[in-house]
């Protein structure tokens, strides 16, 4: 087998892994946003398992780590799994999900290591991240910054004030991921407001916008690395298009899965356990 | 003699420039407001300053990303804008984000109380005390003239955490005063007095002194008390300070009883057990349209100096 091929069935292996896992701990979590976690499960595991991020488990705030903003912050229960897999925190915490007193609730924030904001008010993690991304470069810091937000979640003013500024001040080290589920909680994102076109948007804010298949891993990887090693002097912008509750045919099919849960049974359905 | 004007706004920044100097770790952000201290300090400093213009949630949001990595950041704006337009984004970027990690943001706010008193309401900031105060972890200061603006700024770059500056726009006098500026106690007694004693902040103080020196005209010897750090202020310090008071009355450029320095001082008696007599003077709770001038909006009101003297002898007659 060739080395993409390896590469491709580990990547494939592992984001398999990360959705089954990310419905386990729904099955013991129903308040936790499944539908959102779903749709991102591909371009995670790339982050987190393809070479493309620099990061130390035992030092979530190791200077030379690459900045993640999780600002979609309802559609992270994937990254319990994955922070939990790569040693950040003790796996055995993600049966607590939602128990009283557990640091991991239906939405990461600080407490979890692995996170740098506080998340669940949409729209703010896109200006911290530049913040964050003008700082590394006034310190000559190498790292980068990842934030990752909701095709919903940029209807917010905040967000293109951030757009704005990152293009504005050529921050090359930002790399947003917007997760393009093309649904919001009342219904499909584009007849709640109608966005399109959105790569076209963001390039004349100053960006380099590039879409990819969110669920094919392999032009995930490649695009991410493209993006990255590029040494144009603009913010990029992954459009990742996915589906929301990508997986889970009750959810794929519902336009209104924002907040649907899925039974117990269903989980062991869907996963064989 | 006349006496002396300055704007406490450009004391601010001249201490924070002449910090720059010093330390390559302090930024300061604009949503694009300037003044002419700042002019200087952006040709001084330019990879530190950033205008993020007219965009004050991006204000802050930048400011507490700058600060993620370290930077002590000045994030400058008009008062109601840095507080009120972007109320979310210091809510969970700097009050709670500041319970996990070390971040040292300043907002400065331009425009306490009226001190915008042509622009109307839109620019004016009476509810800004109450509802920074009421969020977690942000210590709030209202200077009343340069001396304690400039000690405050060299405050905000030594000592870490989210902070809320309400900084006067208008030239005011420096307040005649020997004791040295300082974060603890937090407040200064600029007159003694017996039975009762006015405690003020910002712009109010200039009227409390005034008040102060009519009433001993008729014999009557009103304290001031001066409060700047107005929820860090040293509880010890106020209350052997208060003891020998009867009689208190607070003095802000805020709605009255809600939320404002009067409640902190209210709330300060209670947790004391402290029953002495406690006035609060300010705005009633409505917004006014019509032009007023500071000083005739004041007068209106009865909290200019001959109104607060008004009170103050009513409150001696019963």
């Amino acid at each position: 087998m060739t080395a993409t091929g390896d590469k491709k069935t580990f990547l494939q292996d592992k984001a398999r892994w990360v959705w089954k896992n990310t419905l386990l701990i729904h099955g013991t979590a129903p308040e936790t946003r499944i539908a959102s976690s779903l749709s991102l499960v591909e371009v995670l595991t790339v982050l987190y398992y393809g070479n493309i991020l620099k990061f130390k488990p035992a030092e979530p705030l190791w200077e030379g780590r690459d900045r993640v903003i999780f600002s979609k912050g309802h559609g992270a229960i994937a990254m319990y799994a994955i922070l939990a897999d790569l040693g950040f925190f003790p796996a055995t915490a993600l049966e607590s999900v939602c128990t009283p007193g557990s640091f991991l609730g239906g939405i990461p924030d600080p407490i979890v290591p692995g996170f740098e904001t506080v998340n669940g008010s949409l729209g703010h993690g896109p200006g911290v991240a530049c913040g964050i991304a003008l700082a590394l470069k006034r310190k000559k810091n190498a790292s980068r910054v990842f934030v990752i937000v909701g095709d919903g979640e940029i209807n917010e003013g905040s967000v293109w004030e951030a757009i704005m500024f990152a293009g504005h001040h050529k921050l090359d080290n930002l790399v947003m991921i917007l997760d393009n589920n093309t649904k919001c909680m009342l219904g499909k994102t584009n007849d709640v407001l109608d966005m399109r076109p959105v790569a076209p948007k963001f390039e004349s804010f100053g960006w380099q916008a590039e879409e990819v298949d969110g669920h094919d891993i392999l032009a995930v990887k490649k695009s991410l690395e493209g993006l990255c090693a590029g040494t144009v002097m603009k913010p990029r912008i992954l459009i990742a298009n996915t589906i929301k509750g990508h997986g889970v045919p009750a959810l794929e099919n519902d336009p209104i899965c924002h907040v649907k849960s899925l039974s117990r049974d269903d989980v062991k359905k869907l996963t064989g356990e | 003699m006349p006496q002396t004007l300055t704007r406490m706004r450009d004391m601010f920044i001249e201490e924070i420039a002449l910090r720059m100097q010093g330390d390559e770790r302090i930024f300061f952000v604009s949503a694009d407001l300037g003044s002419s201290a700042l002019d200087t300090l952006r040709a001084k400093h330019p990879s530190r300053f950033v205008n993020v213009g007219i965009a004050e949630q991006n204000l802050v949001n930048v400011s507490a990303g700058l600060a993620l990595e370290g930077f002590k950041v000045i994030a400058y704006a008009i008062a109601p804008f840095i507080t009120m337009r972007c109320y979310e984004q210091v809510r969970v970027n700097l009050s709670m984000l500041s319970q996990f990690r070390d971040i040292n943001v300043n907002l400065v706010g331009v425009g306490a109380g009226l001190s915008y008193d042509l622009s109307g309401p839109s620019h004016q900031a009476l509810e800004d005390l109450s509802i920074m105060m009421t969020l977690p972890n942000i210590q709030v200061f209202s200077p009343s003239d340069a001396i304690t603006s400039r000690a405050i700024a060299a405050h905000t770059v030594t000592q870490t955490g989210p902070k809320y500056v309400r900084l006067d726009g208008k030239l005011l006098p420096v307040i005649p005063d020997d004791h040295a500026i300082s974060m603890k106690p937090g407040f200064r007694e600029l007159k003694k007095g017996r039975d009762i004693c006015l405690i003020s902040t910002g712009y109010m103080t200039h009227h409390a002194l005034e008040a102060s020196r009519l009433l001993s005209h008729s014999g009557i010897d009103t304290g001031v008390i001066d409060l700047y750090a107005i929820n860090g202020f040293d509880r010890e310090s106020l209350k052997s300070t208060i003891r020998s008071y009867k009689h208190l009355v607070t003095l802000e450029e805020a709605f009255t009883g809600k939320g404002g320095m009067d409640t902190c001082i209210q709330s300060f008696l209670k947790q004391n057990r402290i029953d002495t007599d406690l006035v609060s003077l300010g705005f009633p709770h409505e917004y006014r349209f019509t032009v007023g001038p500071r000083d005739t909006r004041l007068a209106e009101t009865g909290i200019d100096a001959n109104g607060i003297a008004a009170h103050v002898r009513s409150i001696m007659q019963h």
